[in-house]
């Protein structure tokens, strides 16, 4: 879907009206963007630097400066792998990189029907169940390939 | 019949939502309660039945368990929780109520000695509240072990007209997860300890900088500030005291270099989370430029019970000059993986192998990583340091935010060397060369390595000895901890790659 289709100028008004009072505004201005249009849309920037007097270039610093914050949207859903040392030390790296070539997908690539983005993550801080993986907001502990498939067939890859 | 379910995500990561929709089908009269998890996770799901006042566990319970454990015949029962070997050996003062009570109901909080400490520090004057804290030893749990009171106390006396309260949730390190755990099952004793220190320092305002990694530690923590500032522990007016002090949590977004107290100032105010050079200490020129308590989360929420039980309480635990409880996460290729509260100076090798059991694949333990990403991996001959951040520091090492991964012989060094530099290559902040450009010429040379090329090693040691000595933070400054902590006690990772080459 092409990034303008999701824009809407009123209701970025409205998300930047209800966060421009904060101390430090920008992550939460943010994060409210992205969950409204699925990620932060390029025609909003001019909008957000008015709001904050902030510079195009900073906004932009902001923004690729954080994993999070994306400039196009993901797939419906993301599946978030840990690579961290105690995923690692139960055989996480392997089940990724499994999972990954059976996909023929890189990290941060998409199935080609949109369904799901896998994406690396450092911890989920579920290191005394590892190997942890994270569907959307869902956490899932001691993941297996087969947990994988299973939670890949849910999200409908 | 009361049924106790953790909320917690380890627990939910395991099955816990199946576990309690079974129970409900199978019993919808039964009053179902959830919690914080206990800290024994290799039995999450952990179901407890109260039994004649007596709390029975079950675990690790599947959906298929509940008829037996609703009839008390279940093969996973497991008798009274508080009586199980992990219970009974802990000294639990941070984590006394996780697990035992329902984290968002202020009344249950209450009812186990909640919000006593904020009443006792609101009848004293500011230096007392901070000198009460200094008496308690408190040092910083996040991983540097700075002494809580002494930062207090700078934050105390700067004269400004607003003074802030951070809290440090940002928890990147793989192998700890106190901070979520203490956030998911007992929330409110952050807020507590955080009330705490804007009185003792005068700060009216605070923040948790909590990492977006934990959307149920996020949830938990925004509806417990809601439900304090309701029930007005939070406000202007503080317990009727006519004290003023309110937070907001703050989500972060991603970038791990944000755990470092500079770059997540510099985040919370909007900004790339670009490590600042110090002085300025945050303390006088922190959030916005105030003077500003930048504390991690388990240092916070064990204030309170500081001032419930008493400052000289809390010190009588430990060893030599880390006093009172560390809060250990057992985690990694472990039998018996979870969160052990104990006093300073219990040994490295009784918490891998009598508390954890030794690995969960069953073959020997080659190193543990303890502190984190950024901290050393101890051989099984440093097995018998105690516990202790000036004792693990002469061992080479540091007990960080006291999270241990187990590996087993499986592992291979050179790589767990290599992944230390990349970690530091991906997060780095881009401030500083040595951690920016280090990192990458890292990954490079222990490629070198493996490829045979012995030339390469000694330029490793240089590279991690700029690194140390150049960077402006702990990122760059700390990863040569793993990386020449596995160079030299797993020698023969780095040797027989040449051996295989030649």
């Amino acid at each position: 879907m092409p990034a303008s289709a999701d824009y809407d100028a009123a209701e970025l008004k409205l998300i930047i009206a209800a966060h421009q009072s904060l101390e430090g505004p920008l992550l939460p201005l943010l994060h409210a963007i992205q969950d409204s249009f699925g990620h932060i849309p390029a025609k909003a920037h001019a909008q957000i630097c008015d709001a904050l007097n902030i510079t195009r270039a900073e906004l932009h610093g902001v923004i690729s400066f954080y994993h999070d914050f994306r400039e196009a949207p993901a797939g419906r859903h993301v599946l978030k792998i840990c690579r961290a040392e105690a995923c690692q030390s139960v055989g996480g790296n392997e089940l990724a990189e499994g999972l990954l070539s059976k996909l023929g997908l890189d990290w941060h690539g998409t199935t080609p029907n949109g369904a799901v983005t896998i994406e690396p993550v450092y911890c989920l801080g579920l290191c005394a169940c590892a190997p942890a993986a994270m569907v959307d907001d869902r956490v899932v502990g001691r993941i297996d390939a087969d947990r994988l498939d299973r939670l890949l067939a849910e999200a409908g890859a | 019949m009361k049924i106790y379910v953790p909320m917690d995500s380890a627990a939910k990561a395991l099955g816990a939502e199946d576990v309690v929709a079974a129970l409900r089908a199978a019993d919808p009269k039964a009053e179902i309660i959830r919690t914080g998890t206990r800290g024994m996770i290799w039995l999450e799901p952990l179901v407890e039945v109260e039994i004649d006042g007596v709390r029975h566990g079950f675990g690790p319970a599947e959906p298929g368990d509940v008829a037996g454990i609703l009839d008390g015949t279940s093969a996973k029962a497991l008798g009274p929780v508080e009586e199980l070997d992990w219970m009974k050996r802990q000294t639990r003062l941070t984590f006394a109520r996780v697990g035992v009570i329902d984290p968002l109901s202020l009344d249950d909080y209450q009812a186990h000695g909640g919000l006593k400490g904020l009443r006792i520090a609101l009848d004293l004057s500011a230096q007392q509240v901070v000198d009460e804290v200094k008496t308690s030893g408190l040092r910083g749990r996040g991983g540097a072990g700075f002494p809580t009171g002494i930062k207090w106390q700078t934050v105390h006396d700067a004269e400004a007209p607003q003074k802030y309260i951070v809290c440090n949730a940002d928890e990147g390190d793989s192998g700890t997860f106190a901070d979520r755990m203490i956030m998911e099952g007992d929330p409110f004793t952050l807020i507590e300890g955080m009330a705490i220190a804007g009185l003792g320092v005068g700060a009216t305002k605070g923040y948790v900088y909590l990492r977006s990694e934990y959307p149920d530690a996020i949830a938990v923590m925004t509806r417990a500030v809601e439900l304090a500032r309701a029930a007005g522990v939070l406000g202007h007016d503080i317990l009727g005291s006519g004290r003023a002090f309110d937070m907001e949590i703050r989500k972060g977004a991603g970038a791990y270099v944000c755990g470092e107290e500079t770059s997540l100032l510099n985040s919370l105010e909007g900004k790339r989370g670009v490590v600042r050079a110090k002085p300025p200490l945050p303390a006088l020129e922190g959030f916005l430029g105030r003077p500003t308590v930048v504390n991690n989360v388990i240092s916070l929420a064990t204030v309170p019970v500081i001032f419930e039980k008493g400052a000289q309480h809390y010190a009588d635990f430990g060893l030599g000059r880390s006093r009172g409880t560390v809060t250990l996460q057992i985690a990694g290729n472990v039998a018996r993986g979870g969160l052990f509260e104990t006093a300073f100076g219990i040994s490295l090798g009784e918490v891998v192998n009598d508390l954890g059991g030794g690995t969960a694949s069953g073959r020997p333990v080659k190193a543990v990583q303890v502190g984190g990403p950024l901290g050393a991996y101890m051989p099984v001959s440093k097995f018998d340091t105690p516990l202790g951040y000036e004792e693990f520091d002469q061992a080479g090492g540091l007990i960080g935010h006291a999270g241990l991964t187990v590996f087993d012989d499986g592992t291979d060094m050179l790589g767990m060397a290599r992944f230390a530099m990349e970690f530091c290559a991906v997060e780095s902040c881009g401030k500083c060369t040595p951690c920016r450009i280090g990192a990458v010429r890292g990954v490079e040379t222990l490629d070198r390595i493996a490829e045979g090329d012995a030339a390469a090693l000694p330029l490793l040691t240089d590279l991690c000895e700029t690194m140390t000595d150049g960077s402006l933070c702990a990122l760059g400054g700390f990863t040569p901890f793993p990386v020449m902590s596995a160079v030299t006690h797993f020698p023969d990772d780095f040797a027989r790659q040449k051996e295989a080459a030649e």
